[in-house]
C-alpha cells in the first residue's frame, strides 16, 4: 500500500452531511469484477449531466478547474455511509484523493481508507466550514497542509488542528503496511486462540 | 459490575489487545456475496493467499442476479454475468461453501444465514455487505466490512477492529396496531438521525424487543447501520433458541444442550452499563414513512412534508431542502397525499415470510390501484417455498403484485432492471438514497404492510385505515 506521510494540496470543499457510498460511486458503475477504472464512475449522479452519462455538470466542484487537483475533501457528517462498497474509496484513490476531513465517518468507509492509503480526517464541523470558506477564496492558491507524523491539518491562515486517529490506522497509512501482514506477527496468539476455543466452543467449528 | 452482551461477546473473541483500544478480533464465519465477495476471493487468490478455515465460509449469489422466473447467469445489469461466474470459480477453488442460483436454499445473504442456522447466537460474523447486522438479532457480533478486511478474516480468522462505545436503545412497552419493527427503526432514526449511532455497538432491548417474533427483529437490527452504528444486537431468549433450534447448520442433539448453555449466559447482566442511552415509548410509534434522500427523513404517515425553514440546524436544513427538490415536493403537504407509482416488497429489511404473510392480509382481496408497478421478491428460496405452500404468492398475483426469484432486486440500482426515470417508489427496503432504486427514482421507505396498503390505495397510506376495514 502506498504511504502517507505528508501532503500539501487543493481542498474540494462538499458540505453535505450523510453523503453516502451510493453517492461517491453508484453501483452501476462497479462494472467489472475488479478494483480498477472506477474513478470515471466517481459521484457520477452529480459530476455528470445525465444518469448514465459522461456530459460534465459544471456546477459540481470536482469539475471546476482548481478543484480538478484536489487531493482533499472537507465534508459534512457521516460521510461514506451506506453501503460497505470499497469500490467507493478505491474510485476516490484512483481519481486522486488522498484525505477526506469530516466531522464523522460511516464506520466501514473509515476502515476501507484506512486500507487504502487515504487518510479518513476527524474534525469539528464548525473548524471545516471555515476552512472551506478560506479555501473557496482562492482554491489553487489556499492549499490545506496534512501531516500524518504529528496528526495535524493546516489551514490557509496558518492556524493548525490537531487530529485523533487509532495508533494502529496510523502507523498502516504512514508505513503502507499490508494489514494481513502486520496482523500474521500473531499467528501463534490466534492459533492458541482457536485449539482453546475449539475445546471450549466445539459446536461453532464445522 | 455486570457486562452487557456485546461486552462477553467481545471478551470471548478478543485474541489480542493491540494496546490503543484497538483489538484482534476472532471471527467464527465469513459470508460473502458475488458483488464484493468475488473481489475478496480473487484478492486473496492474486496475493498467493489461502482461506484459513474454507468450512467457516459461505457464499451467496444474490446482489445482481435476475429475479425474473427462468433467470440464468445472464443478467439484466451489463456485464452482470462475470461477477456470478467469477464469484463460482473462485469458491470452488477456495472450497468454500456456496449456495448458487439454482439452490433452493439461495437468496438474500441477511435471510439465508440465519434461515440455515449458519448464524446463531454467540458467534463473531462478518460480511462485505453493511446490513450483516441484521444478524445481531440472534445475539451475535455480526457487522459489515470491506472487501479488503474479508480478505484479512478468511486468511487470518481475524479482524483488528477498534472497541465500540455501547449504546442502549430501549423500547419500554408494546407497539400498537400496524406498527412493525420497521416503524421502531425509523422512528429511531427519524428522531435521533442517521449519524445517531457513530462509533456504538447498539443493543435493542424492553419490552418492545421482546414482543418481537425472530423475524421482526432481524428488521430491527438490519437498519442499525442506517443509524450510523458500528452494529446492532439483541440479547438471545426463548424466541431465539426456539428460531435456531433444527435448522441445517445449526448444533444439534448434545451440541444442542452444550450451546444453549453457553447462549443463556449471553444476555445482558442486570447490572450492566452504557455509554448512552435513548429510552422509545412504543405507544408513540405510529406507521412511519420517509419523505426524502436519507433513512433520518422518516416522519409519521399522518404528518406533512415538513418545512426546512423550521429547522434550526443549518447542515440538517441543507439536507432537508436538497432532498425536498430531489424528491420533488413541498412542505405542508400530507404524506397521504403523495401518490406512488411502483411499490416494492422485498430486501433483507423485510422479505422472510411473517414480512409477505402481512403485506398479503392487506392485499386479500384487493387489487394495486391502476398504474401502479408493484412487484415482491421473496427474501430466499426458502421463503418462496414456504409462501407459496401458503398460498401466498397467489394472493399477491391476483392483487397484481408481480412474484418473483429471490434476490436483492430492485432495493438497488446496479444498471439493469429498475423502477424508471424519477419513478415514485414506497419501498419495504432499507435505503432512500439519491438514485438507490434507479435514475432519479423517488423513494419512500415503510414497512411492508404500508407498502401494501399503499399499493393499492396509489398514494401513501395509513395501514391501520385499510386493515380496519375489513
Amino acid at each position: 500500500m502506498e504511504k502517507f506521510t505528508t501532503l500539501t494540496a487543493v481542498a474540494a470543499p462538499i458540505l453535505r452531511i450523510n453523503i453516502d457510498t451510493d453517492i461517491i460511486i453508484p453501483s452501476r458503475e462497479m462494472k467489472r469484477v475488479s478494483k480498477q477504472g472506477l474513478s470515471d464512475g466517481m459521484f457520477a449522479n452529480w459530476r455528470y449531466t445525465e444518469p448514465g452519462g459522461r456530459e460534465e455538470d459544471p456546477d459540481f466542484v470536482l469539475n471546476q478547474a482548481p478543484y480538478r487537483n484536489a487531493k482533499i475533501i472537507l465534508s459534512g457528517a457521516n460521510f461514506g455511509c451506506g453501503s460497505s462498497r470499497e469500490h467507493a474509496v478505491w474510485a476516490l484513490h484512483e481519481w486522486g484523493i488522498r484525505c477526506v476531513v469530516a466531522p464523522s465517518f460511516g464506520a466501514i468507509f473509515q476502515s476501507n481508507c484506512v486500507r487504502n492509503g487515504i487518510l479518513p480526517v476527524v474534525l469539528e464541523n464548525s473548524v471545516i466550514e471555515d476552512m472551506a470558506s478560506q479555501v473557496e477564496a482562492n482554491p489553487a492558491e489556499n492549499q490545506l497542509q496534512v501531516n500524518l507524523e504529528n496528526c495535524t491539518l493546516t489551514a490557509p491562515d496558518g492556524t493548525t488542528h490537531g487530529f485523533d486517529i487509532q495508533p494502529a490506522d496510523r502507523e498502516m497509512l504512514l508505513e503502507g503496511l499490508d494489514a494481513i501482514a502486520v496482523t500474521m506477527k500473531h499467528d501463534e496468539a490466534i492459533l492458541e486462540f482457536q485449539a482453546r476455543d475449539r475445546l471450549q466452543r466445539p459446536w461453532v467449528y464445522l | 459490575m455486570g457486562r452487557s452482551i456485546i461486552e462477553k461477546l467481545w471478551d470471548a473473541h478478543a485474541v489480542a489487545d493491540l494496546g490503543d483500544g484497538s483489538w484482534l478480533v476472532y471471527i467464527d464465519r465469513v459470508f460473502l456475496h458475488e458483488r464484493t465477495g468475488s473481489i475478496a476471493l480473487k484478492g486473496l487468490e492474486a496475493a498467493g493467499r489461502q482461506v484459513r478455515n474454507p468450512e467457516q465460509v459461505f457464499c451467496v449469489m444474490d446482489h445482481i442476479v435476475d429475479t425474473l422466473p427462468g433467470r440464468t447467469d445472464e443478467t439484466m445489469m451489463p456485464g452482470g454475468k462475470a461477477f456470478i461466474t467469477t464469484t463460482r470459480q473462485a469458491a470452488h477453488d477456495a472450497g468454500i461453501t456456496l449456495f448458487d442460483l439454482h439452490d433452493p436454499r439461495q437468496g438474500i445473504v441477511h435471510v439465508v444465514s440465519p434461515e440455515q442456522g449458519i448464524a446463531y447466537p454467540g458467534l463473531t460474523l462478518v460480511c462485505p455487505d453493511s446490513h450483516t447486522c441484521t444478524q445481531g438479532a440472534l445475539g451475535a457480533m455480526a457487522w459489515g466490512i470491506g472487501s479488503t478486511d474479508a480478505e484479512h478474516a478468511m486468511a487470518t480468522k481475524t479482524l483488528v477492529v477498534k472497541k465500540p462505545k455501547l449504546m442502549e436503545v430501549r423500547f419500554d412497552g408494546t407497539p400498537g396496531y400496524g406498527v412493525t419493527a420497521k416503524d421502531m427503526i425509523l422512528h429511531l432514526i427519524g428522531r435521533h438521525g442517521a449519524a445517531g449511532g457513530v462509533g456504538y455497538a447498539v443493543e435493542f432491548t424492553g419490552e418492545g424487543v421482546r414482543s418481537l417474533p425472530q423475524e421482526a427483529r432481524f428488521t430491527l437490527c438490519n437498519m442499525a447501520v442506517e443509524f450510523g452504528a458500528w452494529t446492532g444486537v439483541i440479547s438471545p431468549d426463548e424466541t431465539t433458541f426456539n428460531y435456531v433450534q433444527g435448522r441445517p447448520y445449526a448444533p444439534a442433539d448434545g451440541a444442542w444442550e452444550q450451546a444453549l448453555t453457553d447462549w443463556q449466559s449471553l444476555r445482558t447482566d442486570a447490572d450492566a452499563s452504557y455509554d448512552a442511552q435513548i429510552v422509545i415509548d412504543c405507544a408513540d410509534i405510529i406507521p412511519q414513512v420517509t419523505w426524502g434522500t436519507s433513512p433520518q427523513h422518516a416522519a409519521n404517515i399522518d404528518a406533512v412534508v415538513p418545512d426546512p425553514a423550521a429547522e434550526p440546524d443549518h447542515t440538517r436544513r441543507e439536507l432537508m431542502e436538497k432532498a425536498l427538490a430531489y424528491m420533488k415536493l413541498e412542505p405542508g403537504t400530507p404524506l397521504t397525499e403523495i401518490p406512488i407509482g411502483a411499490a416494492f416488497i422485498g430486501s433483507c429489511t423485510n422479505s422472510r415470510l411473517s414480512d409477505l404473510r402481512a403485506a398479503a392480509a392487506i392485499l386479500k382481496d384487493r387489487k394495486v390501484a391502476p398504474g401502479v408497478k408493484a412487484i415482491c421478491v421473496p427474501g430466499s428460496g426458502s421463503v418462496k417455498q414456504a409462501a407459496e405452500a401458503e398460498g401466498i404468492h397467489e394472493i399477491f398475483q391476483a392483487a397484481g403484485f408481480e412474484w418473483r426469484e429471490a434476490g436483492c432486486s430492485m432495493c438497488f440500482y446496479a444498471g439493469g432492471e429498475n423502477f424508471g426515470l424519477e419513478t415514485r417508489v414506497v419501498t419495504s427496503t432499507n435505503r432512500n438514497f439519491e438514485n438507490r432504486q434507479g435514475p432519479r427514482t423517488r423513494s419512500h421507505l415503510a414497512s411492508p404492510t404500508t407498502v401494501a396498503a399503499s399499493a393499492v390505495s396509489g398514494h401513501l397510506t395509513d395501514v391501520r385505515e385499510l386493515a380496519t376495514e375489513k
